[in-house]
């Protein structure tokens, strides 16, 4: 188990933050997020060709980088950090990783170069207007056609979908129920029966998209009936990158906190001299620091595959949503005021805490997931 | 509001207070043979607060009768009974009644109170300021004489309906060489003046319910200062102690008389634009009422984590709604407000805080959406993006334990550095 992070991996993180401080500021996340596309065409661009980050932990064999889950894990945290807005999260750590979990190799080697140079968007189209996010909740259906598949149904909440070129749907063959008879497809985005939706999000700055299946042909990705054990798998890594996210943006949290607690002046002193404002600042330094060692053991778990993983991804996906939240809360709270004015940028953070804390199962879920996948 | 009303009368009344009976009796008689909805709301109000009945808990002689507050409540009853429309009293106008009335000298009260009763002229509230909020006393807004009138310059926040008020109660600072609370003096001010400009001021809701002003030698005759110069914080004090009692009032949202005719469309236009700025503060304080609605809509009824949630925000709430009962019931009694009026502050955050968790709970992945999309047409993510006002408005969290420690448990203050020198030698923010 990776207790600290090499030197090397300490460098990468930098190299990835000087990357967010430039083409992330907020000024810039307020932009986008006022647009449908939701994300920089340029940017994206030079994320993808001057650091590679696209194809982070996609293996070298299908044109990635060849890094593990923690490297992910890193870049997910720095994009929280800086609230950038581009399809990572969609693309990278949820359909790459999908497809390197379900896919034939034949599959991977089709799919993967393409989402690794970031030329294609991928999404991962799982979870349905029903809102669980237990995968036995499924009821997109696969009919087998002449030459594959047609699925029909709707998904809901898929991050990015709107401007996927590539979907990865979660679908069952009919007449199954439960976990039993789930599969992966990939369809094009723009394909034949497919109507995509935006949805209006309370976190403007992570897009989600409805999609209606009307007969729509898809590819079946590796086995048939095999999404009962590779899906649980799939979600797990997901919850742990956006853990890692949440992290980065609650470590932002708390250093805005104690920016503006030594800038603000109040009674003639500053409020970070009333003790009030100094204890909220160190228990949200603890509650971090303990996020952050979760996300980060969760992390090293997933890169060296420990039978401890299932559960450690939902001590990890719970423990990081509710500090996130609970810091952004904190920080409007501190800057008092002027941290509920549309201007400051604490609400865009808070809102993409509150979009966090439920997206792939809200802290209860987790808690729940936690003490039953447990095993001393 | 009236339930206890009964009580109030019983108590309080002797020989020189009408009974509640008399007075209900007397009101409805009177309603019988004046009311009507075919009037301009205008008309009506004229006629209600020359008899007396539209403030009848004012002094006789500033348009009221001189009754208890407890009768004054019986008086709103009867006419609410009746569906007769009241006088104006949305917003902060009765707050700046309350000041005038306390503090304001005859020419105030015969300029001032009528057209604020009829509803012809809307006030706003200037004191909080970016550079002090907490610390209101801090503020740096500057009223300078000329020798002829007051001059002011400087800049407030967070004032609600400034856009469409005429008149303005503020606070400036007047001497910068005496300790922060001596130097301040309390205006009204015309708002319809050049030196006076209204920005409006987004929230992270979206909504933009209140402004930003900017004074640049605006004018204020000195007739228009209340009570004397230096003397404004205490004058400063009566409104919030108003604002804290009338809090409800003020932003109960659309609650218009239901009826037909001219009167009624008349006060839903008025309603409309005087409460548009708290549409938006059910929400902000967690709307606990819709909780077990949605628990049961969605199927999260069955969920025993859902139903822990929604016990634990039962529990705050209504125990924090029966305190402000007891402090409610108490001041009826005409008994001083004591430390349990910050109470129900605190308390008040808290189960904003604790619904939301609940609500977000029982929205689940519908958390994400919003608008349309969102659970109720956006009502639900409208309240996770508004409770976080709900610890900072009316006086941050960390300020009322302050005071209830302070006020209420007679425990000692922090020594403090910025109330014994002169104002001019306070660290102070240079930007807001
Ligand atoms: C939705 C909304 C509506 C509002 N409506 C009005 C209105 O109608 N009229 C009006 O005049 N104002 C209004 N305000 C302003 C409000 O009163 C102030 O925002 C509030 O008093 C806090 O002041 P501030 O914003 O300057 O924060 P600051 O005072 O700068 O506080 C920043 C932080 O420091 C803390 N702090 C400050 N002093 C102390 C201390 N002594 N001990 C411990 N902690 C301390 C605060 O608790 C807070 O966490 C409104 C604000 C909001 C958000």
């Amino acid at each position: 188990m990776q207790y600290t992070f090499s030197d090397e991996q300490e460098e990468f993180r930098l190299i990835v933050r000087r990357f967010m401080d430039d083409k992330s500021p907020t000024t810039e996340v307020r932009e986008l997020m006022a647009t449908d596309q939701g994300y920089d065409k340029a940017v994206w661009k030079q994320l993808s060709q001057e650091l590679g980050l696209p194809g982070i932990h996609i293996p070298e064999a299908y044109g990635g980088q060849g890094f593990g889950f923690i490297e992910l894990c890193i870049v997910m945290e720095e994009m929280g950090r800086a609230l950038l807005c581009a399809p990572f999260f969609s693309a990278t750590a949820l359909a790459a990783t999908a497809i390197m979990s379900a896919g034939t190799e034949e599959q991977k080697l089709a799919l993967l170069p393409d989402i690794a140079s970031g030329e294609t968007l991928a999404a991962l189209a799982y979870n349905e207007s029903s809102g669980h996010w237990d995968p036995a909740s499924t009821a997109l259906t696969a009919t087998p056609s002449d030459d594959g598949y047609v699925l029909n149904g709707g998904k809901s909440f898929v991050v990015d979908g709107h401007v996927a070129d590539l979907l990865i749907a979660v679908a069952r063959t009919p007449g199954t129920s439960g976990i039993y008879g789930l599969s992966l497809f990939s369809l094009e985005g723009k394909g034949e029966g497919v109507k995509r939706r935006l949805l209006q999000s309370l976190d403007p700055t992570r897009k989600l998209a409805q999609i209606e299946f009307d007969n729509a042909p898809a590819t079946l990705l590796g086995e048939l009936d095999a999404g009962g054990t590779t899906l649980p798998h799939i979600l797990d890594l997901a919850a742990v990158a956006l853990a890692s996210e949440s992290v980065g943006s609650a470590q932002k949290m708390l250093e805005s906190s104690i920016e503006y607690a030594l800038l603000r002046m109040q009674f003639g002193r500053l409020i970070g001299s009333f003790q009030a404002i100094k204890h909220k600042c160190a228990d949200m330094f603890l509650e971090v620091e303990l996020a952050k060692s979760a996300a980060y053991y969760a992390a090293s778990a997933a890169a060296e595959q420990t039978p401890d993983f299932p559960a450690v991804a939902s001590l990890a996906k719970a423990c990081a949503s509710d500090t996130y939240m609970k810091a952004a809360q904190e920080c409007i709270q501190i800057h008092g005021g002027i941290g509920f004015t549309w201007e400051n940028d604490t609400h865009l953070y808070f809102k993409r805490a509150k979009s966090s804390e439920v997206f792939l199962g809200d802290p209860n879920y987790h808690r729940d997931q936690l003490v039953l996948r447990w095993e001393d | 509001m009236t339930t206890n009303n009964t009580a109030d009368s019983n108590t309080t009344s002797n020989e020189q207070t009408p009974d509640e009976q008399s007075v209900r009796s007397e009101v409805r008689t009177w309603l019988e043979q004046n009311w009507d909805p075919n009037l301009t709301l205008l008309e009506w109000r004229k006629k209600l607060i020359d008899s007396g009945w539209g403030v009848p808990a004012w002094p006789k002689e500033w348009h009221g009768r001189g009754l208890t507050i407890g009768l004054g409540d019986a008086v709103d009853d009867e006419l609410r009974k009746m569906g007769a429309v009241s006088v104006a009293k949305t917003g902060v106008r009765m707050l700046a009644a309350a000041t005038i009335l306390e503090h304001g000298t005859d020419m105030h009260k015969a300029k001032f109170l009528y057209p604020l009763l009829t509803g012809e002229d809307t006030w706003c509230q200037l004191f909080s300021e970016p550079g002090s909020g907490s610390d209101l006393a801090g503020l740096t807004t500057r009223a300078d004489f000329d020798g002829e009138n007051w001059i002011f310059n400087g800049q407030k926040v967070w004032t609600t309906s400034a856009h469409h008020a005429k008149w303005g109660m503020v606070l400036a600072r007047s001497n910068w060489d005496l300790p922060k609370h001596q130097g301040m003096t309390y205006f009204l001010i015309d708002m319809e003046q050049p030196g006076v400009e209204v920005r409006p001021l987004r929230q992270m809701n979206g909504h933009a319910s209140f402004n930003e002003i900017f004074f640049t030698d605006a004018k204020i005759a000195p007739e228009f200062m209340v009570s004397k110069e230096g003397n404004g914080w205490k004058v400063a004090m009566t409104t919030l102690a108003h604002e804290r009692r009338l809090a409800d009032g003020i932003r109960s949202w659309g609650r218009g008389d239901k009826g037909s005719g001219r009167v009624y469309d008349e006060q839903k236009a008025e309603i409309a634009t005087v409460m548009e700025p708290y549409k938006w503060y059910p929400q902000r304080a967690g709307r606990v009422d819709l909780l077990i609605e949605r628990a049961k809509a969605t199927g999260k009824y069955d969920d025993p984590t859902v139903r822990q949630a929604i016990a634990k925000v039962l529990i705050m709430a209504k125990a924090a709604e029966w305190t402000g009962r007891r402090v409610k019931a108490a001041h009826a009694l005409g008994r001083q407000p004591g430390p349990e009026g910050s109470l129900g502050k605190l308390a008040g955050s808290q189960v904003a805080r604790l619904a939301a968790q609940a609500h977000t709970l029982i929205a689940g992945a519908d958390a994400m959406l919003t608008s349309e999309d969102g659970a109720m047409d956006g009502l639900i993510s409208e309240i996770l993006i508004s409770v976080p006002a709900e610890s900072i408005a009316g006086g941050t969290d960390e300020i009322q334990r302050n005071i209830i420690s302070e006020r209420g448990l007679g425990m000692p203050k922090e020594p403090r550095t910025d109330v014994d020198r002169p104002f001019r030698d306070v660290p102070r923010n240079t930007v807001g």
